[in-house]
C-alpha cells in the first residue's frame, strides 16, 4: 500500500482553536449540569465530599497538575542516557 | 459424541502442527483453533473432570466454575483476535509460542491442583520468552534473558512454596490458600511476581516494549491476568494486596508520563490497571471480585487494542518513540480512531468498557469505607486518562508533525483492531452480557447521573490540565532517555556481585589454600607432626575452603554473558533448576 492522500484538517491553527473552544464549552456545560443536579436531586455518596458539587473537577485538575510536578522531579532523579545499561 | 478435552491441550497440541502447514490452510487452521477451543469449552462439564492419579495425589485438569469460565472465555477470545492480528507473520516460532503461551494461560485457569498449575505456569514463562526472542536482536535477547531470570525466580518461589504447603497441609488442591506461614508466603511471592506487584514489576516495562509486535499483544493479555485470576482464587481478602494494588495504580503513572517508548508507556499503564484488580482482590467482597473479573475482561481487550494500534504504528513506520512520532493521523486515520477508542476505554470514559468495569471495584472500595485507597484510585483514574488516554494518541497521531509518510496497516491488523474496538464500545454501551458472566450476581447500575457527571468532570478537567500544561510548555518534553526502575538493583549491583565472585572471592580462596597449610605447619614447630597435619589441613582447607568460592565463581560465571546464545543459558538455568528442585525436596521432605 502506498501512502494515500494525507488528511490535513487539524493542521490549521483556526481548527485547533475551534476544537479548544468546543472543549471549554463542554467543561462549562459539565459544571452547569453538576450544579443544577446538585440543587435538583438529592445526592448520595459513601463519603461526604462526594456530595460536594464539582469536587471531581477540582480533584481531577489538581491531581493532573500534581502528577506532572512529581513526574518532573522523578525524571530529574531517574533519567539516564539511553545506553546506560550497555 | 467425542468427549471434550481440557482446553489447554487444544492449543498446546494444536500448535505443533503449525510449522507443517502452508499458506491459506495454515491461516484457516490457526484461526480455527480458538474457535474449536471455545466450542470444546462449552461442552466441558461444569465442576471437576479429567481427574488423573499422580503418585499419591489427584491432578485435576478441568475445573469449570463461574470464576474460571470468564477467564477462559476472555483468553480464548483474545487469542482469536491476536491471531487475526498476527496472521501475516511468516515466523512459525511466534505462532507456536503464542499458542503454547495461551495454552499455558488456559491451563492455569482451568487446573484444579497445584502441580499442574505449576506446570502450566512454567510453560507460560518459557513460551512467552520465545515471543521476545523472536525479535532476533541483541537487545531482545538480553531482555528475554532478564525476563526468564525474573520468572524463573518466581517459579522457584512458587515451587518451594508448593512443596512446603503440600508437606504441611497434605493437599494439592488449588483453592483458597491465604497468608499464614512460609510456604504460603512463597507461593504468594511467586504469584505477585507475575502480577507485576511492586517491587517485582520492573520486568514488565523492561520486556514488553522489546517483544515482537504481535507477541506483545499476547503478553499484555495473559501473564498478569492469569496471575490476577490465581490471586483472586487463592488470596482474596488479604489486606496487603489492597495496599499493594492501590500503590500499583499510582506509581506507574509518573513513569508513564516521562517514558519515551510508547509501548513502555502502555506497559506502565498496564501495571496501573492491574493495580485496580489487585486492590479489588485485597478487598475480597463479592462486589470487589465481580469488579476484578469484569475489569480483567475489559482490560484485556482494550489493552490489547492499544498494543495493537502501537504495534501497527511500529510495523508501518519502524518507530515507536514519542520523539520520532507525531502527526500520523494524516496517514493512519483508522488506526488513530482505534487507538482513541482503546484510550477512551482505559480511561473509563462513559460509554466505553473501562467505565462499566472499573466502577465496580471503586464502588467496592467505597462500600468498605477505605478512604485513602478510594482517593488513591480516584487519583489513578485521573492519571491514567492523562498518560494512556491523552498522551498516547496525542504524541503519536497528533502533536508535532514528524514528517513521516506512511499508510494504514494490513487488512488483518485493521480487522483485529476493529473487532477489539467494537467489543470495547459494545460492552460500554450494553454491559449486561458481561455482568451476567460474572461469578456473583450483579446488583449495580453504572449509568447514574451523578456517576457519569462525576467521572466526566474528573477526566475532562484532567484533560484541561493537560491542555494548559502543553500550551504553556511546562509538560515534560519527550526526551531520548531511559528511566531507572527497581531492576537497577539487580542489573548494576548484580554485575558488581559477579565481578566480586570473579576476582576477589577467587583470590581469597587461592591465598587461603596456598598459605594456610604453611601457617599451621609453622605453628606446630615439629616437622614430622606438621607434615601429617599439613596433609590433613590441606585436605580440609583445600577441598572445602577453596571449593566454596570457586564453586560460586564457576556457577555465576555464565550469567555474566548475557549476550551469549540464549539456548546455552536456558540449559544452564534448567540445570540450576534441577539442582534447586532437589535441594527443596531434600529440605521439604
Amino acid at each position: 500500500m502506498k501512502p494515500g492522500k494525507p488528511l490535513n484538517f487539524l493542521d490549521a491553527p483556526e481548527t485547533q482553536k475551534k476544537f479548544r473552544k468546543y472543549f471549554y464549552i463542554i467543561l462549562c456545560v459539565l459544571l452547569i449540569i453538576d450544579l443544577a443536579a446538585f440543587f435538583l436531586f438529592e445526592r448520595h455518596g459513601h463519603f461526604p465530599w462526594e456530595e460536594v458539587p464539582v469536587f471531581n473537577a477540582v480533584y481531577g485538575f489538581t491531581a493532573c497538575v500534581g502528577l506532572i510536578f512529581i513526574a518532573k522531579i522523578l525524571r530529574w532523579i531517574v533519567k539516564r542516557k539511553e545506553g546506560y545499561y550497555d | 459424541m467425542i468427549k471434550s478435552i481440557p482446553v489447554a491441550f487444544i492449543f498446546i497440541a494444536g500448535s505443533f502442527l503449525i510449522p507443517f502447514l502452508k499458506g491459506r490452510v495454515k491461516s484457516v487452521y490457526m484461526l480455527s483453533l480458538p474457535i474449536l477451543a471455545f466450542i470444546n469449552l462449552i461442552f466441558l462439564p461444569k465442576g471437576l473432570s479429567w481427574e488423573i492419579g499422580f503418585l499419591d495425589y489427584t491432578l485435576i485438569l478441568s475445573r469449570i466454575d463461574n470464576l474460571s469460565l470468564v477467564f477462559g472465555y476472555i483468553f480464548i477470545l483474545i487469542t482469536f483476535i491476536g491471531m487475526i492480528y498476527a496472521i501475516h507473520v511468516k515466523d512459525d516460532i511466534q505462532h507456536v509460542a503464542a499458542f503454547c503461551y495461551s495454552g499455558g494461560a488456559l491451563g492455569v485457569t482451568f487446573t484444579g491442583d497445584l502441580f499442574s498449575l505449576y506446570f502450566f505456569w512454567e510453560l507460560m514463562a518459557v513460551a512467552s520468552t520465545f515471543l521476545i526472542l523472536a525479535q532476533r536482536t541483541t537487545d531482545a535477547r538480553r531482555a528475554a534473558f532478564r525476563y526468564f531470570m525474573w520468572h524463573f525466580f518466581g517459579g522457584v518461589c512458587l515451587l518451594a512454596g508448593i512443596v512446603l504447603y503440600v508437606s504441611t497441609t497434605g493437599t494439592i488442591a488449588f483453592s483458597y490458600i491465604g497468608l499464614s506461614d512460609l510456604g504460603t508466603a512463597l507461593i504468594f511471592v511467586g504469584f505477585c511476581l507475575n502480577a507485576a506487584i511492586f517491587p517485582f514489576h520492573s520486568w514488565l516495562p523492561d520486556v514488553y516494549p522489546r517483544a515482537t509486535i504481535t507477541g506483545a499483544v499476547f503478553m499484555s493479555a495473559m501473564t498478569t491476568k492469569s496471575a490476577v485470576y490465581i490471586l483472586a482464587r487463592t488470596y482474596p481478602g488479604v489486606e496487603v494486596l489492597m495496599w499493594a494494588g492501590a500503590f500499583m495504580t499510582c506509581f506507574p503513572i509518573f513513569y508513564a508520563v516521562i517514558a519515551n517508548d510508547m509501548r513502555r508507556v502502555l506497559s506502565y499503564s498496564l501495571i496501573n490497571q492491574v493495580g485496580f484488580m489487585i486492590c479489588g482482590i485485597g478487598i475480597g467482597s463479592q462486589l470487589a471480585i465481580n469488579g476484578v473479573v469484569a475489569h480483567a475482561f475489559c482490560h484485556i481487550i482494550y489493552k490489547a487494542l492499544l498494543f495493537m494500534s502501537m504495534g501497527a504504528v511500529l510495523h508501518m513506520t519502524g518507530k515507536i518513540r514519542a520523539t520520532d512520532l507525531g502527526g500520523l493521523y494524516k496517514y493512519m486515520p483508522m488506526t488513530a480512531i482505534f487507538c482513541i477508542i482503546g484510550a477512551a476505554s482505559i480511561s473509563a470514559l462513559p460509554l466505553f468498557s473501562g467505565f462499566i468495569s472499573k466502577s465496580l471495584t471503586v464502588a467496592a472500595v467505597a462500600e468498605n469505607n477505605q478512604t485513602i485507597i478510594w482517593l488513591m484510585l480516584l487519583f489513578a483514574s485521573a492519571g491514567v486518562f492523562h498518560h494512556a488516554g491523552i498522551k498516547v494518541p496525542y504524541f503519536v497521531f497528533f502533536g508535532h508533525d514528524s514528517g513521516i509518510k506512511t499508510c494504514e496497516p494490513p487488512f488483518n491488523m485493521r480487522l483485529a483492531m476493529g473487532i477489539a474496538a467494537f467489543i470495547c464500545v459494545f460492552l460500554g454501551v450494553y454491559p449486561a452480557p458481561l455482568y451476567s458472566l460474572l461469578p456473583f450476581p450483579v446488583d449495580y447500575q453504572p449509568y447514574t447521573l451523578f456517576h457519569v457527571i462525576g467521572m466526566l468532570e474528573l477526566l475532562m478537567f484532567g484533560a484541561l490540565a493537560f491542555t494548559i500544561l502543553i500550551l504553556s510548555g511546562f509538560y515534560p518534553a519527550e526526551l531520548r532517555a531511559i528511566n531507572l526502575d527497581t531492576d537497577w538493583f539487580l542489573r548494576i549491583p548484580g554485575r558488581a556481585f559477579i565481578k566480586f565472585c570473579g576476582r576477589p572471592l577467587k583470590t581469597i580462596g587461592d591465598t587461603l589454600s596456598s598459605h594456610i597449610s604453611k601457617m599451621v605447619a609453622w605453628a606446630c614447630m615439629a616437622p614430622a607432626v606438621s607434615e601429617i597435619i599439613e596433609k590433613k589441613v590441606d585436605k580440609i582447607f583445600h577441598k572445602i575452603l577453596t571449593a566454596f568460592p570457586s564453586a560460586i565463581y564457576t556457577w555465576m560465571k555464565p550469567l555474566k554473558t548475557e549476550t551469549r546464545e540464549i539456548s546455552w543459558n536456558l540449559l544452564y538455568i534448567f540445570a540450576s533448576f534441577i539442582f534447586i528442585l532437589f535441594f527443596i525436596l531434600f529440605l521439604g521432605g
